[in-house]
């Protein structure tokens, strides 16, 4: 009785049936393709994982160039479990970068996209380069030998950007070299900044899935579709898998613990074969290949902007798209995705083999 | 204004000339007399000059006749045509030398009678026995020196005739190295210079070029074999192999103006330069008087001389290569000494190894063990120290440090063995939390096969509750049994407990979830 008055206040003022009513009436697809529909509930679930380590290590790391290894290590060897909380965190980092592609690439080949869900794309490209960034700032946290040359590695390209690169490249380091101002910049940006920015973008893209439902591949548009209740159906299904990647990062961080390596120095040599994240590394491999000239133009400088342009076109897929939407498979796009995905997948196994 | 003309108005050039010649016209350095008027006359000259020199391009130097080098650069015997060509590496040449520097005579001349005019100081080929006087007329005289290198030591002729080489030359010995022997001849380059003969790298070869000779040495009764010897110590392995230029070659030990062996006594100041704390407690050792008494060569006598092979923890103790055997007889005190303090490093170096090792093993496993394994160093740096106090002879001074190094090590082992009981702790969690949420997972899974009113696929359950077991049993076997090398009767013992727990766990769920449907 004293449960249902509470319940009764909360809803005068909260709308929670209407919300309840909502969620009830939400139904998900079922096809051969709903596999992809989990990926989304998977990123944002690595996310809040994300979140609550991530809070849970800035009650003991120290952003400063003389402190920020020292705390790392103190939390790793002293702070009670501080070693599954950091090794969560970095582990979970890196599945949620590849469970966001996934996710990507199945929207893009499913083409779920197109209109009304522009908005929706938009928001989840500008999201991926916001994690990009999450995991390139806070590579450099634990400030050792090896995220201190990758920053180095990495700020220099962005430095090659005609015109703005300069600009771009003391922004990023907080003066000419990366040193302990770079550090306490990269953490700013990765606790407030991006968490900032990817509140709005998250609560954008959420609330426009919400609003447009589950799209349905191109081939079983006006087809009768099974459906099932995302409440409980789908979202218990979700919750299995979110079980199962709890066990996955416990195992992860039980058995192979996430290296802390040496403090950085920046008047030590870099180690041979300094290799960026697994992510950036598609990238990193394209530069190092391209010839040092290309018609006069620095090889470099082209590559990088045609990454820019490149990552550009990617947001604004679904406007470039416009024309073939509907129900149509639009077989251009998925030969110009499966390109983009071999190639990258093509050059990642290459930085890893050479 | 010429370049080379000095504060006293009188070229280098000229006082040079006058020194080889031995008479100097102003030994006093003084300028020359004149009237106040002449000097008034120079220095307006003087200033004309300096003002004319400001905005007139620097010529390119003048290239005075040299017909020394001409006619010896076209003459076919190398003996005389090879000063020529080799001159143009010369230092001397680069400091603004020629032949008749030293040589004397007159360049300018077009005749060979005319450059080799005795009236013009001609002096030709210097004897042996003169040489070390003949370089030394520039080279001793600190004034001149100055000009062109103000550090450079004046004193090689005084020390050279300290040597052995010296004291054989004065005797008549025409069979000694002089000055021309180890520098070279007209192709004299920089000490500092790789291709030099006395760069630090090609010392030992240059001495080496008699030293090494049978036939050279026939007579003065001393071995040949020291090059052979010192091409296999440590010393030239760090000279050679490793490139490190502040080892030790034969100049650093014999002296190189002034070579001579090392006196019996002082043997252990020599090597002292370089391995100070070592020459330091022999110095204070029992060893220094009985060493001294026996005439033996201090560090030589463990560590040999020319052959210093890297030494080892062998060198000590009472076993087989020991050298403390060689006068120590078994039961006496030096033996007794010998023994207990190879006994001590052995024990840290057994410590050290046991810890570095389980370190190791604990890294590997993905531990966080910097700061013991740096913590580690006080134990190595113990060691390092400890062989260094085994000069002393005092076992008592070896365990000053070995015990604390022992200390240090344990420390590190118990660091070590807690990272690897942390590993264990880590894996057994990881064992108990993942049958937690498997099993948590398997029971939504029953939960949403119960809403959808869809019994659980037999098959699916069955494949399920195997690999899970599978799983499982590779967790628990190195547990309990140590690691898993091979699926062995234990690993499949595990698997078959696994597979009945699970399997009742999943019925026991199962039928939970039908009851609560119901």
């Amino acid at each position: 009785m004293r449960i249902e008055a509470i319940r009764a206040w909360l809803d005068e003022r909260l709308s929670i049936s209407t919300l309840a009513g909502m969620a009830q009436k939400k139904e998900v697809p079922v096809h051969r393709h709903s596999i992809w529909y989990y990926f989304g509930g998977m990123t944002l679930f690595l996310f809040v994982v994300q979140v609550v380590t991530g809070i849970l290590l800035l009650l003991y790391y120290r952003p400063s160039a003389e402190t920020a290894f020292e705390s790392v290590q103190f939390i790793i060897t002293e702070v009670p479990f501080g070693w599954l909380i950091r090794s969560i965190h970095s582990w979970s980092a890196n599945l949620l970068i590849g469970t966001l592609f996934i996710h990507m690439f199945s929207v893009f080949f499913m083409k779920a996209y197109r209109s009304p869900r522009e908005i929706t794309w938009v928001t989840g490209a500008l999201l991926l380069f916001i994690f990009l960034g999450f995991g390139f700032s806070g590579y450099l946290l634990p400030w050792n030998k090896l995220a201190f040359f990758a920053t180095k590695v990495g700020t220099d390209i962005a430095g090659v950007i005609p015109g703005a690169g300069h600009f771009m490249l003391r922004f990023l380091r907080g003066g000419d070299d990366v040193t302990g101002a770079t550090l306490t910049r990269f953490y700013g940006f990765h606790v407030a900044v991006l968490p900032a920015i990817t509140t709005v973008l998250l609560g954008i893209h959420a609330l426009l899935v919400q609003l447009h439902g589950m799209s349905v591949p191109p081939g079983l548009a006006g087809k009768s579709v099974k459906k099932m209740k995302f409440v409980p159906n789908f979202l218990l299904r979700d919750l299995i898998g979110w079980i199962l990647a709890i066990g996955v990062l416990a195992a992860l961080a039980a058995l192979f613990p996430w290296e802390l390596g040496e403090k950085a120095d920046a008047f030590a040599s870099a180690p041979a074969g300094i290799k960026p994240e697994w992510y950036f590394l598609f990238m990193f491999e394209t530069l190092k290949l391209v010839p040092a000239k290309i018609f006069t133009i620095d090889g470099e400088v082209i590559a990088i902007l045609a990454f820019s342009l490149g990552g550009l076109a990617w947001v604004l897929v679904p406007f470039f798209d416009k024309a073939t939407s509907g129900r149509t498979r639009s077989l251009a796009f998925t030969i110009a995705g499966l390109v983009i995905v071999i190639y990258m997948v093509a050059m990642t196994v290459y930085g890893f083999v050479m | 204004m010429d370049r080379q003309t000095n504060h006293s108005g009188k070229s280098w050039r000229a006082r040079l000339a006058g020194v080889l010649r031995g008479r100097d016209e102003h030994p006093s350095g003084a300028a020359p007399p004149g009237t106040s008027q002449a000097r008034a006359i120079f220095k307006i000259a003087l200033g004309f000059a300096m003002i004319l020199a400001l905005f007139t391009p620097a010529p390119a130097q003048t290239q005075k006749k040299n017909s020394c080098i001409e006619c010896h650069a076209k003459l076919d015997d190398p003996r005389v045509s090879a000063p020529a060509k080799l001159f143009d590496n010369d230092i001397h040449r680069g400091r603004g030398l020629s032949c008749n520097d030293c040589h004397g005579g007159d360049p300018n001349a077009d005749t060979k009678e005319g450059a080799k005019d005795p009236s013009k100081g001609y002096l030709g080929k210097p004897k042996t026995a003169d040489i070390p006087a003949y370089c030394g007329k520039c080279h001793s005289d600190a004034n001149l020196m100055k000009r062109f290198n103000p550090s450079l030591r004046v004193d090689q002729e005084r020390e050279y005739y300290s040597s052995v080489h010296g004291k054989l030359l004065k005797t008549g010995e025409q069979r000694v190295a002089t000055c021309v022997s180890c520098h070279s001849v007209h192709g004299i380059r920089a000490i500092s210079d790789p291709l030099s003969s006395v760069y630090p790298s090609n010392v030992a070869e240059t001495c080496s070029k008699c030293h090494a000779s049978a036939d050279y040495m026939r007579g003065f009764g001393i071995p040949n074999d020291q090059f052979d010897k010192y091409k296999k110590s440590v010393h030239a392995n760090a000279i050679y192999v490793k490139q490190d230029l502040s080892a030790p070659t034969c100049n650093d030990c014999h002296g190189n103006h002034g070579a001579a062996p090392p006196g019996i006594a002082s043997v252990a100041n020599v090597c002292g330069t370089c391995h100070g704390r070592q020459a330091e407690l022999f110095q204070v050792s029992p060893h220094k008087a009985a060493f001294d008494q026996r005439q033996f060569g201090e560090c030589i006598k463990c560590h040999s001389n020319h052959f210093i092979a890297k030494p080892g923890d062998e060198l000590i103790g009472t076993g087989e290569k020991s050298v403390c055997i060689t006068c120590h007889a078994a039961g006496d005190k030096g033996f007794i000494a010998a023994g207990l303090m190879r006994g001590r490093i052995d024990e840290l170096i057994a410590s050290v190894d046991r810890s570095t090792e389980i370190l190791g093993r604990a890294e590997r496993a993905g531990m966080e063990v910097s700061r013991p394994k740096f913590e580690m160093k006080e134990a190595t740096d113990a060691l390092t120290h400890a062989r260094v106090l085994i000069h002393s002879s005092s076992t008592a001074e070896v365990d000053k440090v070995v015990a604390p190094g022992l200390a240090a090590s344990v420390k590190g082992y118990q660091a070590g063995l807690g990272a690897l009981a942390e590993r264990t702790f880590r894996r057994k969690g990881l064992a108990v939390s993942l049958v937690f949420i498997l099993f948590l997972a398997a029971l939504v899974y029953l939960k949403v096969r119960q809403i959808e009113d869809r019994p659980a696929v037999r098959g699916t359950k069955q494949i399920a509750i195997f690999v899970l077991s599978a799983i499982l049993a590779y967790l628990i076997k190195p547990m309990l049994f140590g690691p898993v090398q091979r699926v062995d009767a234990v690993l499949v013992g595990i698997f078959f407990v696994n597979y009945i727990v699970l399997s009742l766990v999943f019925a026991f769920g199962g039928s939970l979830l039908k009851r609560n449907k119901e």
